[in-house]
């Protein structure tokens, strides 16, 4: 607790510095950074740990990946930015309630959205796309970064951080889907004379265990290239 | 004004609440026609499925009106309830009163002259509710086609009963034996039969047997329930230990 | 019997974090060792035993398709449902500050076990992922809520326990250095995960 209070302070100190900086272009390099960072070495999943809970279950095929992958970053970008508006207004005492209200709010939209013109999807998604609400993710970046800095950067660190969950997400599905199923996108992939060949699909892919491993081998290749991000016991 | 006192922290709840309930509201209100379009157009196209009749979601409903001659709502003992709205009948509802109280939907499809009874089924898989249609030619016995959906079963196994290569099996399996008993369609793990249509028994899915098992009992216990009926207005042997 | 089956399916077939990885992330930030590890699972249980049949009652009697009628006939086709996530959440967090107050005053001790993962518990996946399958299920009594809620806790809890004394051993082992920490415990818990496949089908 004490540690991700420093890490805030430092955060809003740097951020604060940035802000005195000479005038940026919409897409500076600081900018930029906040959308990149996210997908590599600050990857919500892999490094922050945050947002697993309700990611993995849904990673089976493509298609839903990517829709979640959607839901998220629609529900993050707005909401940053709404926190991020509002952060001069919002009482103290009630900010974590407000913030929970305010994406509560964005999960139902997108929900209904999804309801009527995404149906075969959103039937696949079912409770998942409720769990966005609680998904660390969102709450994460509200408190850590809407809540210091201005709308239009609030908004790119919604994106970025999205898409750094949406990658994991996205990549893991790719690999369950192509190893278990020998599908992409629900179309065969895997040429007939594979198969011929005596290869098989591997149905074990398909479980949700799998996707545990499979992120826990990612985590593997990304620590292994980037050696900074190992963790000392 | 003072943001840590409490009336402005009163204040700023009420107008929170107020703004994003009126907009939820608003939201839901504008999306609720879709959304039960989709959920209705889907039931028609399912219906549709089993007799053979594919089709997008937008054009559902005018196949289904032009194909769908018939709607009746059954009691438990085969006679007909005119009061019931058939289309509107919730199986999962349906299913949790007492069996004197229950109406079950039936369909009679008219596909170039050649009729159909539809029926709808609904029962348990591994994880939570499966659910279908089956479409029987008019000896009552032969199956025409159907469809499966499920709400959480294991996507690649499980899940795949919502496959055609798994609902192609059904097609013309027979639910009666030789000698006219109601047997209904088993799905039988480690199948011998081939392609033999009148073993009353469909190849299962690897991986799959308590789904398989689910499909298996909701055939025969919603099938069950309308036989009665069928004894009475078919000119087909059903026979009498039903 | 029913009751008993709804238990041992909620904490054994459906386990939360083998299941469906909710609360993953408290799962994963609070199991570096089991003293701390038993303190969030029971708080789990706690929270998830009162939020569930709570909302249960919020569900039956407020959002369901005419769940109104109970007011009058004439509300027979008002659907609130859409409104199930925001007020889930609202009883879930206010229920938390709520227990927190109550421990607090009547139960120090406890509060001292418990107290610091209360607040964490708002925002775990699994509380709410509780409420959200206990609609999904449409159970018939609150009976059935109460169980699942208290099962779905002890699922969590037993899963937060196991991986926390496996963590504690495994700190001793020679994991090979990019793997350490986070990556290794996804694998464990894929393989906890496999382990607890062998119940899936069970009935009592």
């Amino acid at each position: 607790m004490a540690e991700e209070k420093d890490l805030k302070k430092k955060e809003e100190l740097i951020l604060f510095l940035s802000d005195t900086d000479e005038r940026e272009g919409l897409l500076g390099k600081k900018n930029r950074k906040l959308l990149s960072d996210p997908l590599t070495d600050n990857n919500p999943i892999t490094v922050q740990v945050l947002g697993i809970c309700s990611a993995l279950a849904i990673t089976v095929q493509l298609k839903p990946a990517i829709v979640m992958s959607l839901a998220v970053m629609a529900v993050m970008a707005f909401s940053n930015m709404i926190v991020s508006a509002l952060r001069n207004l919002i009482p103290s005492r009630i900010r974590i309630i407000v913030q929970l209200v305010v994406v509560a709010a964005l999960v139902i939209l997108v929900d209904q959205v999804l309801r009527a013109y995404a149906y075969d999807v959103s039937k696949q998604l079912s409770v998942f796309v409720g769990l966005i609400i609680t998904n660390c993710i969102v709450m994460g970046r509200l408190e850590a970064f809407a809540l210091g800095n201005g709308v239009y950067k609030s908004f790119l660190d919604g994106i970025g951080n999205a898409a750094g969950y949406a990658f994991i997400l996205i990549l893991v599905a790719f690999f369950r889907e192509l190893l278990g199923a020998g599908k992409l996108f629900g179309s065969e992939v895997i040429p007939e004379s594979f198969y011929d060949f005596g290869y098989a699909n591997n149905g074990l892919m398909l479980l949700s265990p799998m996707a545990l491993i499979t992120v826990g081998i990612i985590i593997w290749v990304q620590r292994s290239r980037n050696r900074t991000l190992i963790e000392q016991n | 004004m003072d943001r840590n006192s409490n009336s402005y922290t009163f204040l700023f709840a009420v107008i929170l609440v107020a703004v994003v309930a009126s907009a939820l509201a608003f939201a839901a209100t504008q999306l609720q026609p879709a959304q039960a379009k989709n959920v209705k157009e889907e039931k028609m196209q399912n219906i549709l499925g089993t007799v053979g009749i594919s089709t997008s979601r937008d054009s559902a409903q005018v196949l289904f009106d032009k194909h769908i001659t018939q709607r009746i709502a059954l009691g438990a003992d085969g006679k007909e309830k005119p009061e019931v709205n058939a289309f509107e009948v919730d199986l999962k509802k349906e299913l949790k009163k007492p069996v004197e109280e229950q109406s079950f939907p039936l369909y009679v499809a008219d596909v170039e002259g050649v009729k159909y009874y539809v029926v709808p089924l609904r029962g348990k898989g591994l994880w939570d509710a499966i659910w279908g249609y089956v479409a029987l030619k008019d000896d009552v016995n032969t199956i025409k086609g159907a469809v499966f959906d499920h709400k959480g079963e294991t996507p690649g196994l499980g899940a795949e009963i919502t496959q055609e290569w798994f609902r192609k099996r059904f097609e013309d399996e027979k639910i009666l034996d030789e000698s006219g008993n109601f047997i209904g369609v088993s799905v039988a793990k480690g199948y011998q039969g081939g392609d033999n249509k009148d073993d009353n028994a469909v190849d299962a899915i690897s991986g799959a047997t308590i789904t398989g098992d689910g499909v298996t009992d909701m055939i025969s216990e919603r099938l069950k329930n309308y036989l009665p009926y069928f004894k009475e207005n078919t000119n087909v042997k059903v026979a009498a230990n039903l | 019997m029913d009751l008993i089956n709804l238990f041992v399916r909620s904490v054994f077939i459906e386990n939360m974090v083998f299941a469906y990885f909710l609360g993953m992330c408290s799962y994963l930030a609070v199991s570096k060792s089991v003293k701390t590890a038993v303190g969030l699972g029971a708080a789990v249980v706690f929270v998830l035993g009162i939020t569930v049949p709570i909302n249960w009652l919020l569900d039956t009697y407020l959002l369901k398709p005419g769940a109104l009628v109970w007011l009058d006939p004439e509300y027979a086709t008002v659907d609130l449902s859409f409104l199930s996530f925001i007020m889930f959440i609202a009883v879930i967090a206010s229920m938390v500050q709520l227990v927190e107050m109550v421990v607090e005053r009547f139960a120090p001790a406890l509060y001292g076990a418990l107290g610091i993962f209360l607040p964490l518990i708002a925002v775990n996946c699994a509380i709410l992922g509780g409420s959200l399958f206990m609609q999904q299920k449409d159970f018939g009594g609150i009976s059935e809520a109460l169980t699942y809620g208290v099962g779905s806790g002890f699922g969590f809890f037993l899963a937060i326990l196991a991986i926390a004394a496996i963590r504690e051993k495994i700190a001793y082992s020679n994991v090979p250095a990019p793997l350490r920490g986070l990556g290794i415990t996804f694998i464990i818990t894929g393989l906890m995960a496999l382990g607890f496949m062998s119940f899936m089908g069970i009935e009592i």
